[in-house]
């Protein structure tokens, strides 16, 4: 009996049986589903310990187009990082914890009240090439995506240094005019691969220190990467188990998880959450979901009639039933939004905050209360703004009404939404993937100055706290800064933020070593450093 | 000269003029849509100052006109020129494209012609009994049903349930012929399915105009077996109004496909179309655009040459 049910524990951690069958065949072996259930969890425990070397990880992947490039400067979706992951790696990298993680730095350290920051570049560490990396290559990347020519989508992000030097060949200095204590974090961003010389004259070589070199490049199609001798995290039995890396662009829904299904791919990202539960069900795979610091919005400019009176824009955010949207339009697979944009997905949270609820009464209230003539209020939507859009503001529409607010609803086109809509028009949809820290949130939607404030949120005293909220290096004092903003936006605020999406991904039940990443799909795309197959 | 010549040489003069009509629709068209490529690349993340240096770059600032003139002038060279989005060689990335639509459509038709013309002839053989009801019942229920329905429903039987095929079109140039027509597989049944009926109708209703005719009563008379007449008498002069339907349905294969591009992630041109024209890359478009205009005038051109070919009358005008 031993034997047979030592096989049916394989067979279940092997993919052929679901847990369910296991324990009834179990159970007809003469073993309670206690027993049965503790074995399971050995056998998955004992998989999990010991990486294997070898084979090929397939992901099948949304967010990949026939115009997408190599060239890091230019990356704006899903596809695109996935595959710069593997061949290509910044100075730092986030952690699942939140904290950071050297990858081309193998240190850093800051000064004057965080407006110097030095990085010792990792000794030893070469290009795929086989060329050692200098801090001149780090340097020249930088400069490369902050240049008068840069067209780099990190541009914003790398504008606040105001000088950046060499020194020796192992040390990149950067200094600010503006203390940052959360400047390394922000080297993580993945546009700032580190390339040799910077990539100029080379921007889409796609060479870097990453652990697999590229094989094959089909825009839109897909990518393959096999291992390289001498990358500096060790050889295959440490990390980056694989030998080859395929990416498979699968931008239908249904075909992402047909291709799963089928064992045609090993992990895919975005599962429909209106499938998840039931593709969860299938006996060789799973679903996991993370909750991560993307949400879904409704943005009013606060300089623009009617949205410039508080109050109105009280009676929207009390009438919106997030409890709901969280039900129907993620299924579940998120959580509640507090009106502004950070969650326990962030550092230095303050879970303190008081949650708004759906309140009809209060509502109605600000409503009498902000003197609004009853005129229509536009809401412009359309569904690339964020999946189910249309259908989360027909819900809230409703509500709205049952307090007495006339919400109307315009659908716009996908194509073009982002330059025609998204902060041009005063009301529409849209969402944020979020950022690693509090303060690059903030500073990229909410600072007077910034680009994006889609919002039009332009407050002195909110800019006041950011920037000393930013040179604080003591994280009580910075808790207690964000926590101050935090309740600010909640009340004062022209983002409503009914809700926090996670991530579902669907995995193969022969990957193992997989586990949660707050930052991105696919463990932060880092899946195929740290899983293996068994 | 053989008139016939002259006509190919007349249609050919009419195509050439109607592909720069089309690049011309095309262009103005691409341009029109709101935002342009540099806003589409950078997206939700562009800054003013990124999209100012990425137009300069990508020549944006110039205006339309020179830029279509400078496109035109390319294209009378042979020269495609280089997509915008992502600076790789349009002809190069189109012939792989192009090459695998061809391939699709390739075994597609040779599945879905021969097989519509049989069923219409048989559904001729057997007009109004059960054979020519289930043929024309069952076509017709599969162009009816939505192509990507019919997609969904063979993957989950052939490629989830009885995993004989792949549920995802891959490929690439390593894989042997064989290893490409299993991955075709699920893809040219749907499309064999989506263009049956229409093929199968016309070729049953041409051949039942036919069949009125004093000569198949003749041939009936003499003795001759149903099959035989149909086969020798009846299909010779239904001839070109079945071709005219299988060079459009032909044309919808080459032109047509790019749902069942998507829902099976075969990398061929209607999905290659479909991302440019998302990013305002107009090379791209306008190059896809002539192939694709090019296909259904040559597809035509043929249609009507084999009507004439086929028509005696025609053939050697008094």
């Amino acid at each position: 009996m031993n034997t047979k049910l030592h096989d049916l524990t394989r067979a279940v951690t092997g993919g052929l049986m679901t847990r369910r069958d296991f324990v009834a065949r179990a159970a007809a072996l003469g073993v309670t589903a206690a027993t049965a259930n503790a074995m399971l969890a050995t056998a998955a425990r004992a998989d999990q310990t010991t990486p294997v070397a070898g084979g090929t990880f397939r992901m099948g992947l949304s967010g990949g187009e026939s115009t997408n490039t190599q060239d890091p400067a230019l990356w704006a979706s899903q596809v695109p990082l996935a595959i710069g992951r593997l061949w290509g790696e910044s100075l730092v990298r986030e952690t699942p914890e939140g904290g950071i993680e050297g990858l081309v730095a193998e240190s850093w350290e800051g000064s004057n009240e965080a407006k110097t920051w030095r990085f010792k570049i990792r000794e030893g560490i070469t290009f795929s090439t086989g060329q050692p990396v200098t801090a001149q290559d780090v340097l020249r990347t930088m400069e490369r995506h902050s240049n008068e020519e840069s067209k780099s989508a990190a541009l914003g992000i790398v504008s606040s240094i105001s000088s950046m030097r060499t020194d020796g060949d192992d040390i990149f200095e950067v200094s600010l005019e503006i203390g940052n204590a959360d400047l390394p974090i922000l080297m993580a961003d993945y546009h700032l691969m580190i390339q040799p010389d910077g990539g100029f004259g080379a921007e889409t070589a796609a060479i870097g220190t990453g652990a697999y070199v590229m094989e094959d490049f089909e825009p839109g199609v897909r990518a393959t990467a096999t291992r390289r001798e001498g990358y500096w995290g060790g050889d295959q039995t440490v990390t980056a188990h694989y030998d080859r890396v395929e990416v498979i662009v699968l931008n239908d829904a249904t075909a992402r998880t047909a291709a799963l299904q089928s064992g045609q791919v090993d992990s895919i990202n975005s599962v429909d959450p209106k499938i998840a539960r039931l593709l969860d069900r299938a006996p060789n795979l799973t679903v996991r979901n993370v909750s991560g610091r993307g949400h879904y919005v409704f943005i009013a400019h606060i300089d623009t009639a009617p949205f410039d009176n508080v109050d109105l824009r009280l009676a929207l955010k009390y009438a919106i039933n997030r409890e709901e949207l969280v039900e129907k339009i993620l299924q579940g697979y998120g959580s509640v939004g507090n009106d502004f944009p950070i969650n326990a997905a962030y550092p230095l949270f303050d879970d303190t905050i008081p949650q708004r609820a759906f309140d009809l009464e209060k509502a109605k209230e600000h409503y009498e209360k902000s003197g609004h003539d009853g005129s229509p209020i536009i809401l412009r939507v359309a569904d690339g703004a964020f999946a189910g859009a249309v259908d989360a503001a027909a819900l809230f529409q409703q509500t709205c009404l049952a307090a007495g607010i006339p919400l109307e609803i315009k659908r716009e086109p996908n194509d073009g939404y982002w330059s025609e809509v998204w902060n041009v028009q005063p009301f529409c949809a849209s969402y944020w993937g979020g950022r690693p820290v509090q303060d690059q949130m903030y500073s990229t939607a909410y600072y007077s100055g910034a680009e994006w404030n889609d919002t039009r949120w332009k407050n002195d005293a909110f800019d006041a706290k950011l920037i000393e909220a930013r040179a604080e290096l003591d994280d009580v004092k910075r808790k207690q800064i964000y926590s101050e903003m935090g309740r600010q936006l909640n009340a004062e605020g022209g983002v409503i933020l009914p809700m926090f999406n996670d991530f579902v991904d669907g995995t193969s039940n022969e990957v193992q070593g997989y586990s949660d990443d707050p930052n991105s799909p696919l463990m932060n795309y880092y899946a195929f450093k740290h899983t293996w197959k068994a | 000269m053989h008139p016939i010549l002259i006509l190919v040489a007349q249609r050919l003069a009419l195509g050439v003029l109607l592909l720069w009509a089309a690049s011309i629709l095309i262009f103005a068209g691409t341009t029109m849509l709101p935002g342009d490529v540099a806003q589409q690349i950078l997206g939700q993340g562009a800054t003013p100052q990124a999209l100012e240096n990425l137009r300069a770059e990508l020549g944006l600032n110039d205006p339309p006109v020179a830029r279509y003139l400078s496109w035109l002038g390319g294209v009378l060279q042979g020269d495609l020129g280089t997509a915008l989005t992502n600076g790789l060689d349009i002809a190069e990335s189109i012939s792989d494209r192009l090459a695998n639509t061809m391939f699709l459509a390739f075994w597609a038709a040779v599945i879905s012609i021969p097989l519509a013309i049989f069923l219409g002839l048989l559904a001729v053989r057997y007009k109004d009994r059960w054979p020519d009801k289930m043929i024309s019942a069952i076509t017709l229920t599969t162009i009816s049903i939505p192509e990507f329905m019919i997609g969904y429903i063979l993957v989950f039987w052939l490629s989830i349930k009885l995993r004989w095929f792949p549920s995802v079109a891959i490929m690439n140039d390593s894989m042997s012929l064989g290893e490409k027509l299993n991955a075709i597989a699920i893809p040219v049944m749907v499309l064999t399915l989506v263009v049956l009926a229409h093929m199968m109708r016309m070729t049953r209703a041409a051949i039942l105009n036919v069949m009125q005719s004093a000569y198949i009563e003749t041939a009936e008379l003499k003795g001759l077996r149903m099959l035989k007449i149909i086969r020798t008498h009846a299909f010779p002069n239904a001839v070109a109004p079945i071709v005219n339907v299988v060079m459009l349905n032909m044309a919808y294969l080459v032109v047509g496909v790019v749902v069942i591009e998507v829902v099976f992630a075969y990398p061929g041109m209607g999905q290659y179309l479909v991302d440019h024209v998302a990013k305002r890359d107009v090379p791209v478009v306008q190059a896809c655009g002539l192939i694709f205009a090019a296909v259904y005038i040559g597809l035509n051109l043929v249609a009507d040459i084999v009507s004439i070919v086929s028509n005696p009358r025609l053939r050697h005008p008094k």
